[in-house]
């Protein structure tokens, strides 16, 4: 890509990111071309990170582990649907996953574990996404019912309206109350370590590096 | 046996003729031992069996003819027995109803008969026959056995060789051995039944009354005694009664039982008669069982009482049993206060108790500030526990009566050593709570509030569960009253401090925030703060101090001010490093600029900085926590937060500074830092607490005269005085106060304060307030009335009668203060005619009596303007008998003010002749002599003057020289204090007009001292100097003369 249209891009993205300054998003669009390779575009189809780099990046750099919320995280980050992030949901999914305001964030965690999509987390959603964060013990006889309690105690913590699942009215409400909530369901944002070193090792150039 | 049931066995009263046993536990194991006994007699001794007794027992029968089988002639009404004595009369013979046995043989046959019935026939059997053994044996056993020595027995049974009646005999040792043995099991049965007393009753009552009232919550409608007056051992029954072991009656109304009349009295409690309408007298005869307890009386009368009792949580069950373990723990506190720190302390530490308590009401006022660890019960509760743990406490302060829990293991190695070092280490500031509460765990069988079991399942989640899971268990339990003290123990007891301590170990940021946000909150119970401690929490907390996240720092500052409460805590905090840490906190709200929050886990930097003052604060209570904070520049940084306007930044600021202005070196730095200025400027602030510590910073540091001027600079003194006028917050009243106090020791100070009319209303502060804030009303005023006007104004305003009230109190730092402010008022006359009115000074001099030397000298300093301006005062001083020699007596003190002060009191009280007499017979010469070996300058003046006033009678002058006390006097001319000069001088020319000591004087170079005091400007050092001198010079010539004529 020659200079000139990269400068472009960085323009534009930019422009359309408040949480990033120039020299931010450059960075991370180098950083995205290195991660792709240099052939982003292919006779006017866009490429970019497919799922499984995408989630090859998320586990290495910032240490997620559970696959089903990986992959929601790609979901959430591929704006269009098109099976690949390209270089604008780059910077538009990195800037609240690393920068965003905690209003951003509660919309981004919530889609994340709004795993059907239909506005509301059920308890079979919770379920799903709980069911591995308990040590199993063996002397129970039922493995799940930790589980489902656990499900309960999260839905008298959160359900508000206690129509036996969560709206996003009654996620936000609870997150406000705590914030500790934001991440009820499974860590699908970087944890404070891994997101500073992932920021000092991308952001490194210290010239042009002044507000943070 | 006789024995036995003359004493054991507990009868009714004996009122209708028919004796009849009680159906007492006690008697019901009598009766069945006497069956026992009589049953197995015919197999364990046939030959005795036989034996016919000399009257026959004779009772009521219930057993039906028809019973008796072979071995006896039965007939419709008639039974009779087939064994007969040798004159032919049967041995057992019924005639329904009546039943007549002559043979131990056939009272057993008849017991085995009864079957079912014995228990009743036995009872029958006693109740009828008075002095059975008499009726068996015949009465010339009784009076033989006035001197049963086995000898006498065995004598008579060899003398006679009757086998009849050496069966007698026989029968006779048998009887007595079930004697002994009956009372020996009674005993046993005696002593294991618990005996009421009334207190513990008194206390039930009080209890259970606390808990009753209308509504579906109480345990009962009503209780009430039946009468109020109440005899000086405690119980209310009649003396009648009392000798029957009764304590009180009862009138109960549970919810759902009818009234119940219930006796309480050493045995247990009963149901009685009831009260016979007419005349409300009380049917006292038993007609229930008897309980152990009230509580357990009413549990069994009442199913809702029992309902709500359990339903009362736990921690009423452990307040009842708590009082119940008292009188045991009550030596162990003792000697746990016995090494309290001395007086100095007292005013202080006391003030600072006063922070704690005086919210919750006068009454408690004396007591210690212990409420802690029930100061998160809501409050009505709590209210009405307040009064039974008064009570409790004036028996001897018992609330933290338990055993220290052992401290780690780690510590015990340390612990014999640190133990000294921090005796020393810690402050006098150090208050009661530092004392640790003692343990109580949760019976596990105790019924346990729901809370317990949902708690103890997310403690099990906090366990088993991953990040996730363990954040959801955190907030969720977070969601509980964590100020609820069930709460607050449950967690610990099902093993939750364990879990949530590892978890401040983690890499986990949320787990951390979410654990510390618990920690937080039950870390205000002091027993979850020793658990914290003892499971190694402090070095965890004081390292998040260095965490990144903000929030984070903020939390565990917080929790650090929780637990370092008590000593070994902030102990720990310091040798951790806790101490630069937290200061270092202190210096994040200096960072000018602040960032936005760019994180979820960022807080403010004021947020931290008052988190870490927070923290300071609870350290700042350890002496050497003080000089840490010092050593890490804490006071710079302090002083820097000050200038702030947040007042919950401010409060633990100035609390801070106040808790460390009790050391010199913050004093110093406080005047050098210009904190005053801040200090007067919050005055005015609208936040009472804020206010309340200010004055208290204010009174920590007034002692220092540039201090008190630069409260008056910058206009202190005027809020100061307008603060006096809210007299409803207690705490912030004693601060004002102490401030007050302590600035008027300056002269320009107390002109203030009498423009802005404050003395006045401290002379109206004189009555009605806690103590603490009196010691310090009454001090400012002492300082006050140093000057004319003032002192006008005092007695003007009436100030004189309450002064001299006080003067009965027992508050040692109070009475020092009011001996002062008496003292100063009796300078002028007029006042002076008032408090001899009150008959102020008899009580000035009974406090010579005091134990506490500060009082003795307060009260003898006073006494001197008393005497000086009494009207007759050499009447007056008569007038106190014995009063005179325990001033004498006083002089064998070993404490320097006592003797100073009362050498100034000898000296007006010899202005008499009369006293002046009366003391010397007292032996008041010798002991003065004894004194005048001082290097103690105030002494050394005061008691020059006493001595030359005692020069002034018969040959005291002579008697001062053979007990050699003018040596001494001139060596104090060397001195460097005029008045010790001028006094000395005066004493010297006394003394010298008597030759012996002339001689003396000369020898030891008195005249080279006293011709250089000729010159001094003062003028009756100048005369006496001269004096002295001419009267050495006269007999110097006079000698000279004699020797050449």
């Amino acid at each position: 890509m020659n200079r000139k249209k990269l400068q472009k891009l960085t323009d534009t993205l930019t422009k359309n990111c408040k949480h990033f300054n120039k020299f931010e998003v450059n960075c991370l669009i180098n950083l995205f071309y290195n991660l792709v390779g240099e052939v982003t575009e292919w006779q006017g189809i866009t490429i970019g990170l497919d799922r499984n780099a995408f989630r090859n990046i998320l586990h290495m750099t910032f240490g997620m582990t559970d696959d089903m919320i990986m992959d929601r995280v790609f979901r959430g980050f591929d704006k269009d649907n098109d099976g690949c992030v390209n270089v604008s949901e780059w910077i538009y999914g990195l800037s609240i996953f690393l920068r965003g305001t905690l209003e951003e964030k509660m919309k981004y965690c919530f889609e994340v574990f709004d795993l059907n999509g239909d506005g509301f987390i059920s308890k079979e959603e919770m379920f799903h996404m709980l069911k591995n964060s308990l040590l199993k013990q063996p002397s129970e006889e039922d493995p799940d019912e930790g589980i489902k309690d656990l499900v309960e105690i999260t839905l008298k913590k959160m359900d508000h309206d206690h129509d036996g699942k969560l709206s996003f009215t009654d996620y936000e409400q609870a997150v406000r109350e705590e914030t500790l909530l934001l991440e009820a369901f499974g860590p699908c944002l970087p944890d404070p370590k891994t997101h500073m070193e992932f920021e000092a090792q991308v952001f490194k150039d210290p010239n042009e590096f002044n507000d943070i | 046996m006789g024995v036995a049931l003359a004493r054991s066995a507990q009868w009714t009263a004996a009122r209708y003729g028919t004796r009849a046993l009680e159906t007492t536990p006690l008697n019901e194991a009598i009766l069945e031992e006497i069956m026992m006994f009589v049953e197995s007699f015919i197999y364990k001794h046939p030959q005795e069996a036989k034996y016919v007794f000399v009257e026959p027992l004779e009772w009521k029968t219930n057993l039906d003819p028809s019973a008796f089988e072979s071995g006896y002639i039965v007939s419709e009404t008639t039974v009779k027995s087939e064994e007969v004595d040798k004159d032919g009369q049967p041995l057992l013979f019924l005639s329904v109803p009546h039943i007549k046995i002559r043979s131990f043989g056939q009272l057993s046959r008849f017991l085995l008969t009864a079957k079912d019935t014995k228990l009743k026939e036995a009872q029958a059997c006693i109740e009828a026959n008075e002095g059975p053994v008499t009726k068996i044996l015949g009465l010339d056993y009784n009076t033989m056995k006035e001197d049963t020595s086995v000898v006498n027995i065995l004598d008579k049974i060899t003398k006679e060789e009757d086998p009849a009646s050496e069966i007698k005999m026989k029968l006779g040792k048998l009887l007595e051995q079930l004697d002994l043995h009956l009372l020996n099991h009674s005993l046993r049965h005696i002593s294991l039944e618990i005996r009421l007393n009334p207190t513990i009753v008194k206390n039930d009552i009080e209890l259970l009354k606390h808990f009753s009232g209308k509504g579906e919550q109480t345990v009962l409608e009503s209780i009430d005694y039946t009468s109020d007056y109440e005899f000086s051992n405690g119980c209310r029954a009649p003396p009648w009664r009392q000798i029957h072991g009764e304590i009180c009656y009862v009138l109960v109304k549970p919810h759902d039982v009818e009234t119940l009349c219930i006796t309480c009295s050493a045995e247990g409690v009963f149901l009685n008669g009831g009260k016979t309408n007419d005349e409300g007298e009380i049917n006292y005869e038993r007609k229930s069982e008897i309980y152990k307890d009230l509580v357990t009386f009413l549990k069994e009368k009442s199913a809702k009482f029992s309902e709500n009792m359990s339903k009362q949580d736990v921690r009423f069950s452990e307040e009842w049993k708590k009082e119940k373990e008292e009188p045991k723990e009550a030596p162990k506190k003792e000697e746990a206060a016995a090494p309290r720190k001395a007086l100095p302390a007292s005013s202080k530490s006391m003030l600072e108790k006063n922070q704690i308590n005086f919210g919750k009401s006068q009454m408690t006022k004396r007591l210690e500030p212990s409420l802690n660890w029930k100061a998160t019960i809501d409050f009505k509760e709590h209210k009405s526990l307040l009064r039974d743990i008064q009570e409790e406490k004036r028996g001897g302060r018992l609330e933290r009566s338990g055993p220290p829990v052992s401290p780690g293991r780690a510590q015990l190695i340390h612990k014999s050593a640190e133990k000294i070092e921090e005796m020393i280490s810690e402050s006098s500031s150090e208050s009661e709570e530092d004392e640790e509460p003692p343990d109580h765990r949760q019976e596990a069988n105790a019924d346990l509030p729901s809370e317990y079991w949902q708690i103890q399942k997310l403690v099990k989640y906090l366990k088993g569960g991953n990040q996730t899971a363990t954040v959801i268990a955190l907030c969720s339990m977070k969601d509980f009253n964590l100020a609820q003290e069930t709460c607050q123990l449950a967690i610990r007891d099902v093993g939750g401090l364990e879990v949530l301590i590892n978890l401040l170990d983690t890499d986990e940021v949320k787990c951390k925030i979410g654990s510390l946000k618990i920690l937080k909150e039950i870390s205000h119970n002091p027993q979850i703060r020793r658990n914290i401690v003892d499971l190694g929490g402090l070095p965890i907390l004081v390292n998040i101090l260095d965490s990144p996240h903000k929030s984070l720092k903020c939390l565990a500052a917080e929790t650090i001010a929780n637990v370092a409460k008590f000593r070994r805590a902030r102990r720990a905090v310091r040798r951790h490093g806790g101490i630069t840490k937290l200061v270092a906190l202190l210096d994040c709200a200096q960072n000018s600029g602040e960032p936005a929050q760019s994180s979820l886990y960022d807080a403010r930097d004021v947020e931290v900085a008052r988190c870490g003052a927070l923290a300071l604060w609870s350290c700042s209570k350890s002496y050497a926590n003080k000089e840490a904070i010092r050593r890490a520049g804490g006071i710079l940084l302090l002083a820097g937060l000050l200038k702030t306007s947040h007042e919950n930044m401010l409060i633990p600021v100035v609390g801070t500074l106040q808790e460390c202005a009790s050391e010199e070196n913050y004093r110093a730095a406080i005047k050098a830092e210009r904190i005053i200025e801040n200090l007067v400027k919050n005055l005015n602030s609208e936040n009472e607490q804020l206010q309340e510590h200010c004055a208290m910073a204010i009174y920590q540091c007034a002692e220092d005269k540039e201090t008190r001027d630069l409260v008056r600079l910058h206009g202190g003194l005027k809020p100061l005085a307008s603060l006096l006028n809210n007299t409803d917050n207690k705490e912030r009243l004693a601060a004002v106060t102490g401030a007050i106090w302590k600035c008027s020791i300056s002269k320009e100070n107390v002109t203030k304060f009498r423009e802005y009319k404050a003395i006045e209303t401290l002379v109206g502060l004189l009555t009605d307030q806690p103590e603490e804030v009196l010691v310090n009303v009454v001090g400012a005023l002492g300082e006050c009335c140093q000057e004319y006007e003032n002192r006008v104004l005092v007695r003007k305003c009436g100030g004189i009668q309450p002064l001299v009230n006080l003067l009965v109190g027992i508050n040692q730092t109070l009475l020092v203060n009011v001996t002062k402010a008496v003292g100063a008022c009796a300078v002028e006359p007029e006042s002076m005619m008032i408090i001899d009115r009150l008959d102020g000074v008899r009580l000035l001099w009974s406090l010579l009596k005091n134990p506490h030397p500060d009082v003795k000298a307060s009260a003898a300093w006073a006494l001197c303007p008393c005497i000086q301006n009494a009207k007759d005062a050499g009447e007056m001083v008569r007038s106190f008998v014995g009063g005179l020699e325990l001033v004498v007596n006083l002089l064998k003190s070993d404490n320097k003010e006592v003797l100073a002060s009362v050498c100034a009191a000898i000296t007006n009280i010899a202005k008499d002749q009369e006293n002046l007499a009366v003391i010397t017979d007292h032996g008041v010469v010798p002991l003065l002599s004894k004194l005048a070996n001082t290097n103690n300058d105030k002494l050394r003046r005061h008691l020059a003057e006493a001595i030359s006033r005692c020069c002034m009678w018969g040959r005291n002058r002579v008697t001062f020289g053979e007990y050699k006390a003018v040596a001494p006097l001139v060596r104090y001319l060397k001195s460097n204090d005029a008045n010790v000069h001028r006094a000395t001088a005066q004493a010297l020319y006394q003394l010298s007009e008597d030759a012996d000591n002339c001689i003396t004087m000369h020898e030891n170079g008195a005249v080279k001292l006293l011709l250089d005091m000729v010159g001094s400007p003062d003028q009756d050092l100048q005369e006496a100097a001269a004096g002295c001198i001419s009267n050495i010079r006269r007999l110097a010539l006079a000698t000279e003369k004699a020797r050449y004529t």
